[in-house]
């Protein structure tokens, strides 16, 4: 429990230690893409204008720069060629440092694969002076038994969901607040260690430094859903190209996430073997034509689908839009199915409410919402990024819901509860203090 | 069709098929980076051509010739201008000096006109005239049209010193305005003589005021030992006046004189220097006829 108190600490410390420098850069590091954004920090935490508030930080930040590259190297949202993506993200940050004017130092990554895996976790003690105070939800936090999450595994997220003061539970700040019994939740998420590591060396070797991580389907929950979904319950699908994030929220927090290692990518491969086109012809035939609800139009529209070959024959070959959407589908619905075995895993039909927010790049196929229903449950709906200052109208569609959802998670890290001190571990301190207290109560 | 013959290719090969990667290298990318720090552009936007513009201004002046031409253009253009007409005195005006003391200014004064008014140095000027002993005051003045303008308040002599190496003018506050050659030449003017007499013209002036009534008789003052003066009269008849006060002894002697004549009398010398004793010293062969008479009445 130490352990994972100083690297929750030290992550906090890192990123406010970045962001009092002014600017951060945002990288989302993803299978198909590399999108970087440079923001900006003014501290100005004023309301932005009458009745509204600081919006949980983002009127705090704006983004001064953009910018998005092929990627390549990167494989199931995990690292395959370091020094491909290296060169990736140098392209990226080099033209969202150049769009913003200012060199940028500090970076906070999202990675959506690395096999995340969540724990939930109880911790409970005795309240010392009879009213919940910070120290009381440091020895809480740090009397939760940490599972045996194997070795080279690191935790990714720590926050404590939900507290629980003598039975009535549902609270989110107990402090002051008078009981016997402090309880807490918490909600553990742990990656692949080999993973983080190898991003951060493709970052170290572009000379910048890591202020942060998260996960991508944390940052794309925070940033597709909105606020009332997340306090009721949902569950945000962050389809991207090479893993299919799922993370589920509720009041406010994130108490599962996982990801399926299939995404748009595998669409792709499928219509290329199918086709027997080249990728690139696939992915612009999917991006073009793709649909999952065949209709009688759809066996009309003949689609060209070319090739390189100098075969007369095999370069005018066409296919009907509706063989296109048969090649799709049973891709697309084996990544549905997947979700649905996940969410059934976290028992997500317990939650009060089971909106469905589908996001990222793969969420645009049309009709995907009607397919996704079918499988998923009927409160389905597409989602897209919440809009944030400054961010480019390029930027704004859901295949941007990592990179917007980490400028969220900068400005409005849910991780505060790390700044109580943690009691430090030892009898002899334990034994002082109640000598003290001895002392204190007889004169 | 390609050639079979394999060049050697300078530069990238075009490799088809693999998309262009549009990443910038390492280096590339670090020179973006150096190029956004803010203290690097200040370097290099400031820093940079002051360096530059400083290093090549201080070889090219290294050459003692370039900075030589420096300082002869500077001066050149300083002489352009300074000898411009508007700057040029061309005469000399001098006011209030009689044609001795005129020329003697003269010697004082730029010999070579046209001269530029720049390289007149007034202040200089005016206290090397001022040395002359027979100005009081002088002030230099440039007047537009190129005049220099010099108006000379002389010394006026009040009194004519007799010094054992001639006679001298002196004026009102004791300081040696000129020499005559002889008591004639100035005529208007008393006489004073003996050490210490220039110091005390003040007092010899209201002697001399003083003795307007016997003005015709009077032929000088001697300062006697430095403290008192001796009126001398014509014919060697000396008034000896005291030390304090010597106008009001003086005003007795005349006073007496006009009562009784004693100046016209056969005396040698009145002596006032014990104001409760005048005494008159009579001469030689008045004496006798003196005793003469008193033995005759005996």
């Amino acid at each position: 429990m130490a352990q994972l108190y100083q690297t929750q600490r030290a992550m906090r410390n890192m990123r406010q230690a970045a962001m009092q420098r002014g600017v951060i850069a945002i990288l989302d590091v993803g299978t198909s893409k590399i999108a970087c954004l440079v923001l900006r920090f003014d501290a100005d935490l004023r309301p932005v204008a009458d009745g509204v508030g600081s919006m949980a930080g983002q009127s705090a930040f704006r983004v001064i720069g953009a910018a998005t590259t092929r990627s390549r190297g990167v494989r199931f949202g995990e690292v395959a060629a370091m020094a491909e993506t290296e060169r990736a993200i140098r392209t990226a940050v080099q033209a969202a440092q150049k769009m913003a004017g200012v060199r940028v130092d500090h970076v906070i990554a999202t990675l959506s694969g690395a096999r995340p895996r969540s724990y939930g976790l109880a911790g409970e003690v005795e309240v010392e002076a009879g009213q919940v105070t910070g120290a009381d939800i440091g020895r809480v936090l740090a009397a939760c038994e940490m599972p045996d999450y194997g070795d080279g595994r690191e935790v990714l997220h720590a926050q404590p969901v939900n507290f629980t003061l003598d039975h009535r539970s549902g609270l989110a700040d107990p402090r002051g607040q008078i009981g016997q019994t402090l309880a807490t939740d918490m909600h553990v998420l742990s990656v692949d260690a080999t993973s983080i590591e190898n991003l951060l060396f493709c970052i170290k070797r572009c000379d910048l430094e890591l202020a942060g991580l998260a996960s991508s389907a944390y940052v794309s929950g925070i940033s597709s859903l909105v606020e009332d979904e997340q306090e009721l319950g949902a569950a945000c699908i962050d389809m991207g190209g090479g893993s299919t994030g799922i993370s589920i929220f509720i009041r406010k927090h994130m108490i599962y996430a996982d990801s399926v290692r299939m995404g748009g990518e595998h669409v792709t491969g499928d219509i290329a073997m199918g086709l027997q086109v080249p990728n690139a012809t696939a992915e612009r035939i999917k991006t073009f034509y793709g649909g999952v609800h065949a209709t009688g139009m759809d066996d009309r529209e003949m689609i060209e689908i070319g090739g390189d070959s100098g075969d007369w024959e095999k370069d005018r070959r066409t296919v009907s839009r509706a063989e296109l959407i048969g090649i799709m589908r049973p891709r697309v619905e084996e990544i549905l199915e997947e979700v649905r075995a996940r969410l059934d895993a976290a028992n997500f039909e317990c939650l009060p409410s089971q909106q469905i927010v589908l996001t990222g790049g793969g969420s645009q196929i049309p009709g995907l919402d009607g397919l996704a229903s079918r499988i998923l449950g009927q409160q389905v709906r597409l989602g897209r990024p919440l809009r944030v200052q400054g961010l480019p109208q390029a930027a704004t569609g859901p295949a941007f819901a990592g990179a917007v959802g980490l400028t969220l998670f900068a400005a409005h890290p849910q991780d505060e509860w790390w700044d109580f001190e943690i009691p430090a571990e030892g009898y002899s301190n334990r034994s002082l203090r109640r000598a003290f207290r001895w002392f204190k109560e007889n004169w | 069709m390609r050639s079979l013959i394999p060049r050697l290719s300078f530069g990238r090969q075009p490799d088809f098929g693999v998309p262009r990667d549009p990443a910038p290298s390492r280096w590339r990318y670090r020179l973006q980076r150096l190029m956004l720090t803010p203290a690097f552009r200040l370097a290099l936007r400031i820093g940079l051509p002051m360096v530059i513009s400083a290093s090549v201004t201080a070889a090219w002046l290294s050459v003692d010739g370039n900075r030589q031409a420096v300082l002869d253009g500077i001066e050149h253009a300083k002489r352009t201008i300074q000898q411009r007409p508007e700057f040029m005195v061309t005469t000399l005006e001098i006011d209030g000096a009689e044609p001795a003391l005129d020329s003697a200014i003269r010697g004082y004064l730029p010999q070579e006109l046209p001269v530029s008014s720049w390289d007149l140095d007034l202040v200089e000027l005016r206290a090397g005239i001022r040395e002359l002993t027979a100005v009081e005051d002088v002030v230099l003045r440039v007047r537009p049209g190129g005049t220099l303008a010099v108006h000379v308040t002389p010394r006026t002599p009040v009194a004519v010193w007799r010094n054992v190496d001639g006679l001298r003018l002196v004026d009102g506050s004791g300081v040696m305005t000129g020499m005559i050659r002889g008591r004639s030449d100035r005529a208007d003017l008393p006489l004073i003589a003996g050490d210490g007499a220039r110091e005390h013209i003040d007092e010899a002036l209201a002697l001399f005021a003083a003795a307007e009534p016997i003005s015709a008789r009077v032929r000088g003052l001697v300062r006697m030992g430095e403290r008192r003066w001796d009126m001398v009269l014509d014919g060697g008849l000396r008034i000896l006046l005291p030390t304090e006060q010597p106008v009001a002894a003086l005003d007795r002697v005349l006073a007496l004189n006009q009562a009784e004549e004693v100046l016209s009398r056969d005396i040698v010398a009145v002596d006032m220097r014990n104001g409760h004793r005048p005494t008159v010293r009579m001469s030689e062969p008045a004496l006798v006829r003196v005793r003469r008479a008193q033995d005759e009445t005996n």
